[in-house]
């Protein structure tokens, strides 16, 4: 056998090697569960400013956020991301938290455009300066407002994130 | 107490007598346009008081112009009214250009004058589109974004943004249009009146289109005026007041349109109104096209950050390159004028007012924003009083809100 | 009517209040006393050839830093404009710098209590006779106003109910999933919570 060089294997000893979860049932299975998952994100409206009509654009006809299984959801209940899009106001960030903790695990955040990010162009008394002071964020989508090919490509990046969890969804995570 | 709504069958309607119930619905909902919070008080599902509650996007924006300059308070300005933002562009630097005395030639008024016509029909077609699929007409909503696709490809053809423009410019515009946008211009406009009557096929007769907006959200004139609703809600009162005509700016006093009244002031008269405007729009874009004057697209004394017809002729030594001819140029006319303004613009959303005070320096020492929308929330603790829930969200959509300019 | 010509009209009705007019840009404004504003608007709107039925703004400046001398600490500006006769002008009320403090005009365009809660929440300047005088883009407890010069652009003391989010954002993390500790800087988790 040649050298294994995939940063994923654990060393025990010199010479012994165990490749984490390679358990004949559950691997495959994880791979299944977590292509399930990725093909059918379906995201919480959050649209809070201007990159809310981008999220729009991006689902309506011409780029069909669709295709690629993503369903916006009115309810955080029923929902298992959250497009934040748009400035985060220093009023409407306890609403933020409160939504996403209504939101079941396993639950990922994608935050679109700059006023999300960071705070964007908005230096001010009034403004959070970027999401993920309140919340934990998996996809960063930066702009002002993203091309809707902008945040179709962070939903990929997102599928690719959950493609390579290790059985997030199961109580052993 | 009950009241008929059809052929044997009624409903019962609020007598003051049964038990309030209170219910927020909330900044986010699918419905409100944005992060608008409304406190109900219910009886039944009558609304006996109506709160609304605003300022969950309140970004600051006049306190961050008076640290910032003209021009760079400009791109702020977009994102005001994030429909329709070549608008509020036009009208920032309608209002910029009468406080500072700067003139703008005529090439440049007729190109504004387009793209803000342009705005005005991107701005209808997504308040068609929510507000009917608020009211529940999905289908609308599909048809309305096809047409608004081809419009934002037009406007990146034109200065390379689709929501976010800041094309207009205090002075003129930033580039000039292309031989191609012109023609593809052209080619929209020749479908277009096909594709508004494709809307007003799918809901203007419907039954139920007509069964819940008819009737709906009655403002009187008076009361519309004394509200401080501008615009659309108040064209469809009856009162006449759409500012292209009132105080024409750019290249509106050149033009030929008409101003669509209505006279029921219900939701039904503020929908015909606006999408009669579609077909005005339509036509003064078509007359803009016609008449475009050759020239330059920028006037002689406009301020920093637009880049001079040629280059400086002499660059000292030492100095920076970028712009040093027109700084001096600045330095040496005092362009700054001190004084007050208050200079307002027909946007799709009502009377967009910007009130600037000079000091005489290359910042703003006040600016103020007169926003439609936030009049026109503070108005529907008024005109929502007294109706069932599923009537206050059609009023929403018909007062055709968007809290990015109402929070500022 | 020619712009001046209706501040020369103001000017006749009311002496005593009107301190002086000036035009700017082909725009009259007058700059008034704030005692009798009610009155004064309610003559403009009622006046027989002025009719000024349309208030267009309404809002507060604060003078601190202004070079021109001799204007009070804060103003509140009305700006009118008549729909039939389509003429406008411009009302500058003075107000002091103690306790600010002028009459409400709800009574003459109900549309005003909005704006007159915005000046107040972003100035401090109280109306006397409205109907519910509280903040409105700003959170109830917040302290402050944040359009006098005074005041920061990024703001003094951080916000009450954000500091309170922030404890709660770090007590609820700990229940989070955070194997990489990317969430807010901190540490991963030493175990998840099954």
């Amino acid at each position: 056998m040649g050298e294994i060089a995939d940063p994923a294997m654990v060393r025990l000893e010199e010479g012994v090697r165990l490749i984490p979860g390679a358990n004949a049932i559950l691997g495959p299975l994880n791979k299944l569960v977590n292509w399930g998952r990725a093909g059918s994100i379906w995201p919480v409206t959050f649209g809070l400013a201007c990159c809310a009509i981008e999220m729009m654009d991006a689902g309506a006809a011409t780029n069909d956020l669709d295709r690629f299984g993503v369903l916006f959801r009115a309810s955080p209940r029923q929902a298992d991301c959250m497009v934040v899009a748009g400035t985060l106001s220093k009023k409407m960030a306890p609403v933020l938290r409160r939504v996403y903790d209504q939101m079941p695990e396993p639950r990922y955040v994608l935050a679109m455009g700059s006023c999300a990010c960071s705070g964007g162009v908005f230096d001010t008394y009034a403004v959070t300066q970027g999401v993920d002071q309140i919340i934990p964020v998996d996809v960063y989508v930066p702009g002002c407002p993203p091309r809707p090919e902008a945040l179709l490509e962070g939903f990929l990046q997102l599928q690719e994130k959950i493609r390579k969890e290790q059985y997030r969804w199961s109580q052993w995570r | 107490m009950t009241r008929p709504i059809a052929k044997n069958m009624e409903i019962p309607v609020a007598d003051g007598e049964g038990e309030r119930y209170s219910l927020r619905m909330g900044p986010q909902h699918p419905a409100t346009h944005g992060v608008l919070r409304v406190d109900l008080e219910l009886d039944g599902e009558t609304i006996v008081a109506c709160t609304p509650q605003v300022g969950y996007l309140h970004r600051g924006f006049e306190k961050l112009a008076e640290n910032k300059t003209y021009a760079q308070t400009l791109i702020l300005t977009d994102r005001l009214d994030y429909i329709a933002a070549m608008a509020n562009n036009v009208g920032y630097c309608v209002a910029v250009e009468r406080l500072l005395g700067i003139s703008v030639p005529l090439r440049a008024q007729y190109i504004r004058t387009m793209v803000a016509e342009m705005s005005r029909i991107c701005s209808h077609l997504l308040w068609l589109a929510t507000h009917a699929l608020d009211i529940g007409a999905m289908t609308v909503f599909l048809y309305c974004f096809r047409e608004r696709e081809i419009l934002l490809d037009l406007f990146e053809e034109l200065c390379g943004a689709r929501l976010t423009f800041s094309y207009p410019r205090i002075g003129g515009v930033r580039q000039d249009v292309t031989v191609r946008f012109i023609d593809e211009l052209q080619r929209f406009l020749d479908i277009f009146p096909s594709r508004i009557e494709e809307y007003e096929t799918l809901i203007d007769t419907n039954r139920i289109w007509l069964k819940r907006t008819v009737g709906i959200g009655k403002v009187t004139g008076e009361e519309a005026l004394a509200l401080g609703l501008t615009g659309a809600c108040l064209r469809g009162s009856g009162v006449d007041y759409d500012l292209r005509k009132h105080q024409p700016y750019d290249a509106y006093g050149l033009v030929d349109f008409e101003v669509p009244l209505g006279s029921d002031g219900d939701i039904y008269a503020r929908y015909r109104c606006r999408m009669e405007e579609l077909h005005q729009s339509e036509r003064i874009i078509q007359q803009c096209i016609d008449q475009l004057p050759p020239g330059p697209i920028v006037g002689p004394d406009a301020p920093d950050l637009v880049m001079p017809n040629k280059a400086p002729a002499r660059i000292e030594a030492g100095t920076n390159a970028y712009g040093t001819g027109l700084i001096k140029l600045i330095r040496d006319r005092n362009l700054y004028l001190s004084g007050d303004v208050y200079v307002a613009t027909e946007v799709p959303k009502g009377e967009l007012g910007f009130y600037f005070i000079s000091d005489g320096n290359n910042r703003p020492y006040r600016m103020h924003i007169r926003s439609p929308s936030f009049i026109h929330i503070g108005a529907l603790a008024a005109i929502a009083k007294g109706e069932l829930i599923a009537d206050l969200i059609a009023n929403i959509g018909s007062l055709d809100v968007v809290l990015g300019e109402s929070d500022r | 009517m020619e712009s001046m010509a209706i501040a020369d009209r103001l000017r006749a009705e009311f002496p005593d209040e009107i301190l002086h007019s000036y035009l700017n840009q082909g725009q009259a404004a007058v700059v008034v006393r704030p005692g009798r504003i009610v009155d004064i608007l309610r003559w403009l709107r009622t006046a027989e050839t002025i009719r000024m039925d349309h208030l267009r703004a309404l809002c507060g400046v604060d003078n601190a830093r202004r070079r021109e001398p001799g204007l009070s600490r804060f103003e509140v500006v009305y700006n009118l404009y008549s729909i039939p006769l389509r003429h406008e002008i411009r009302v500058r009320a003075e107000v002091g710098d103690k306790d600010p403090a002028i009459d409400s005009v709800v009574e003459l365009w109900p549309g005003a209590n909005w704006l007159e809660r915005e000046t107040f929440d972003l100035f401090g300047i109280r109306f006397n006779n409205h109907p519910d005088l509280r903040r409105v883009l700003l959170p109830d407890d917040w302290v402050g106003h944040p359009l006098r010069k005074e005041y920061p652009l990024k703001g003094k003391e951080e916000w009450a109910g954000m500091t309170e989010l922030q404890a709660k954002v770090r007590e609820l993390d700990r229940f989070g999933f955070d194997p990489d500790g990317h969430a807010h800087g901190q540490a991963a988790p030493e175990e998840d919570e099954p």
